[in-house]
């Protein structure tokens, strides 16, 4: 039997997994038990799911035997396989250093018991977005990731976090509300929601109504993505969540977004119709979200400000709609899961060993403790692009394939993704000098916890709470795994990038996916309807 | 297609009722607004399976026209599940938020009004690099002719006037945002969570 017919499992595992979490919610030492177990397992079928196509070839599963258009259908190919292995490692870790956190403080950050259920049902909301092969299902994947991250952005109900937390919520729900909008209006139009089915309907429709689903579309994922100019509420909100949370989301739920949008362009929209506009947005996103990084002081929302900006760069690889381009993208997003990821959680660990997450108010780390120094200056040059780390490659695979393209707005983006990349290094140098770099001495309003004699690094008392570990173990292994991952991807980008290359020439051929759905005598509509559609 | 004109003009009138809602500052009413472009959603679904028909549940003397088309209702059920879920979620926050602050409105952004307030002048990043031509520099100028040192001296010192006090301690009225940010360990939370 075929691994790939397992692959409803990615989602039911860990709804599963949350079931138990849920009723184990008085003994929490089980409950850690059973969501690391529940996330593991699921980490190690997504994994020979990768395994099963690696060579290429794509997998469908009709849930319960309904045939498409009229069933879900659940696809596997290289690139939803390689999303799920990469956010499921990443979940792990974020998990790891969650229970780490909550271990070594008591769990009196939040009614913690809470937390375990409910990220278990963001990862399966993220699984099952990738895996869908239905846009109402998509849909659904999308409400489920949603409504987790409502709960874990407002977790303990403090001012701060229920102010993100309602501009939060408010952004999603229009994105929701648009993007079911835009699925009405596919239904409206063609009678089906099954992609595969789609992708050939659409073509049938005249320009003017393919054009207004497209843009439709676009919209309501470059809000869940924060693509410039829709990207305001992203800074604003996630900074005040807990340091795990924050890092999953940064890593996790705009690529979810951008997961979407390059289904959008590549299955159900082929072709060049808005290329130009993708790419004026891509430009946008980068610059003006790397100037916005550039005047914060807090690091978290420094972070957030680069996140932003380096969706720029996957929009980029997309909106060029060559095989290079494509491939660079997918081998960015899954370079920048990693390491935007780990930047959060080595943030987290910083407020726990400096006091504070503002760069004014840190000095000295370095010398306090080298190993964060570490943590954080390797995923801040990879962040940066700086040889040999993944970032400088898949921008270097940007880079190239826009010279290849060679139109006059193509180079300007080669010209702003290279001041992007060196706007984010002046960024997190800033970030470096001030925080690990100066003299404790020279702080503005230090927290006590940095001036104290460094007799143990490692324990301190602050603020009434004797005792507090301040990089328990598990914390700093989690981010010490995230950050060798991240390194790994350099190691391995050879594969990698063969890998992303073949999944998105697969991605643009089309024919793959549309026949793995609907079986293997369907007729695959000409590609990219160069005649017709775009200019 | 025959469409049903009284379903779109309703369908209009709560997409324009709940887009005004949802621009206000009372989140009442914003929440008031969300339910109505849930709402008027759901009245588009059911617009987009065309007229009217049988129920569609299988009969052998009745041709497939005639039937609704049954996928649309599907549709709907789940997305009115969603926004119940949604909905409590947000009454929920709504309730949390007039029990932190006391008013039914979004708060603005603290960082926000520091970074907009931030001088364009950073004393670390900006001030000249003063040349040093003595042999043996004993001090160094800043760029106000003032002396910079590694110890702070009165006039350095942040200024005393606005502050706050947080627990036991004064802190001054800049950093009183930053104090309050989650993750602090200044900030204890309550039995709830909340800040006590």
């Amino acid at each position: 039997m075929n691994i790939a017919s397992f692959a409803p499992l990615a989602v039911v595992l860990p709804i599963l997994g949350a079931a138990l979490a849920f009723l184990l919610i008085r003994h929490s030492r089980a409950q850690r038990a059973v969501s690391i177990g529940v996330l593991s397992l699921t980490l190690l079928l997504e994994c020979l799911l990768l395994a099963s196509v690696w060579d290429g070839g794509t997998a469908a599963v009709h849930i319960g035997g309904w045939l498409p258009p009229w069933g879900i259908t659940m696809v596997v190919d290289q690139f939803s396989s390689l999303m799920l292995v990469v956010s499921s490692a990443i979940s792990l870790a974020v998990l790891v250093y969650a229970t780490g956190q909550g271990m070594a403080d008591g769990d009196q950050d939040a009614p913690v018991s809470i937390f375990h259920p409910t990220y278990l049902i963001l990862v399966a909301g993220v699984s099952n977005a990738f895996l869908s092969g239905d846009l109402f299902n998509l849909y659904v994947g999308f409400e489920i990731l949603l409504t987790a991250s409502y709960v874990l952005m407002t977790l303990g109900g403090t001012g701060p976090r229920i102010r993100a937390g309602v501009t939060y919520v408010v952004v999603s729900v229009v994105s929701s509300v648009l993007f079911l909008i835009s699925i009405a209006m596919v239904y409206g139009a063609t009678g089906t929601v099954n992609m595969a089915d789609l992708a050939i309907k659409l073509a049938d429709l005249d320009e003017g109504t393919r054009t207004l689903l497209h843009v439709m579309l676009l919209v309501a994922f470059g809000i869940k993505a924060a693509v410039f100019p829709l990207s305001f509420w992203l800074p604003d909100s996630y900074p005040t969540a807990p340091a795990p949370v924050t890092a999953v989301f940064a890593g996790l739920l705009t690529k979810v977004g951008v997961y979407a949008m390059v289904r959008t362009e590549t299955l159900l929209f082929p072709g060049d119709g808005l290329n130009t506009p993708l790419m004026v947005a891509a430009l946008l996103t980068m610059v003006v979200g790397i100037l916005g990084a550039l005047a914060q002081s807090d690091i978290k929302r420094l972070l957030s400000f680069t996140l932003v900006s380096h969706i720029g760069y996957m929009v980029f690889g997309l909106a060029m709609s060559s095989v290079a381009g494509l491939g660079a993208a997918v081998f960015y997003v899954a370079h920048h899961i990693t390491i935007q990821t780990s930047l959060f959680l080595v943030t987290g660990l910083i407020e726990r060993r400096g006091g504070s997450s503002s760069v004014d108010r840190l000095a000295g780390l370095a010398k306090l403790s080298p190993i964060l120094a570490l943590l954080f200056f390797i995923p801040a040059m990879n962040l940066a692009g700086i040889p040999p780390f993944s970032g400088f490659l898949g921008k270097v695979g940007l880079i190239q394939a826009g010279i290849e393209l060679g139109t006059p707005l193509a180079y300007a983006l080669v010209i702003g993704g290279v001041v992007t990349s060196l706007l984010t290094l002046l960024a997190v140098a800033r970030v470096w000098n001030r925080a690990f770099w100066r003299k404790p001495s020279d702080a503005e309003h230090p927290d006590p916890v940095l001036l104290a004699e460094p007799e143990d690094s490692d324990t301190g008392s602050r603020a009434g709470r004797k005792n507090v570990t301040l990089l328990p173990r598990t914390m700093v292994g989690s981010t010490l795994g995230l950050v060798v991952l991240g390194v790994s991807l350099t190691v391995f980008a050879g594969p990698l990038f063969t890998l992303s290359d073949q999944a998105a020439h697969e991605m643009l051929d089309r024919s793959a996916y549309i026949q793995a759905v609907l079986g293997e005598d369907t007729q695959v509509p000409p590609l990219a309807l160069k005649d017709g559609g775009g200019k | 297609m025959s469409v049903n004109l009284t379903l779109l003009t309703v369908m209009g009138a709560l997409y324009a009722c709940g887009i005004y809602l949802i621009l206000e500052r009372s989140l009442t009413r914003v929440l008031l607004g969300l339910m109505l472009l849930a709402n008027a959603t759901n009245l588009l679904i059911l617009a987009t399976g065309g007229y009217a028909g049988l129920a569609p549940l299988y009969n052998k003397d009745t041709g497939a026209q005639e039937y609704s088309d049954p996928l649309p209702q599907a549709l709907i059920l789940t997305s009115i599940v969603i926004s119940f879920a949604v909905t409590a979620f947000m009454l929920g926050i709504i309730y949390r938020t007039w029990v932190l602050a006391r008013q039914d409105e979004i708060q603005d952004d603290i960082e926000d009004l520091r970074v907009a307030e931030t001088p364009r002048f950073d004393a670390e990043d900006d001030a000249p690099i003063p040349a040093e031509t003595s042999e043996f520099p004993l001090t160094m100028l800043g760029g106000d002719g003032r002396t910079v040192s590694d110890h702070p001296t009165a006039a350095d010192a942040p200024d005393e006037t606005g502050s706050v006090t947080a627990g036991a301690k004064k802190i001054p009225a800049s950093d009183a945002a930053a104090e309050e940010q989650p993750g602090s360990r200044n900030v204890t939370p309550g039995p709830e969570g909340g800040v006590k």
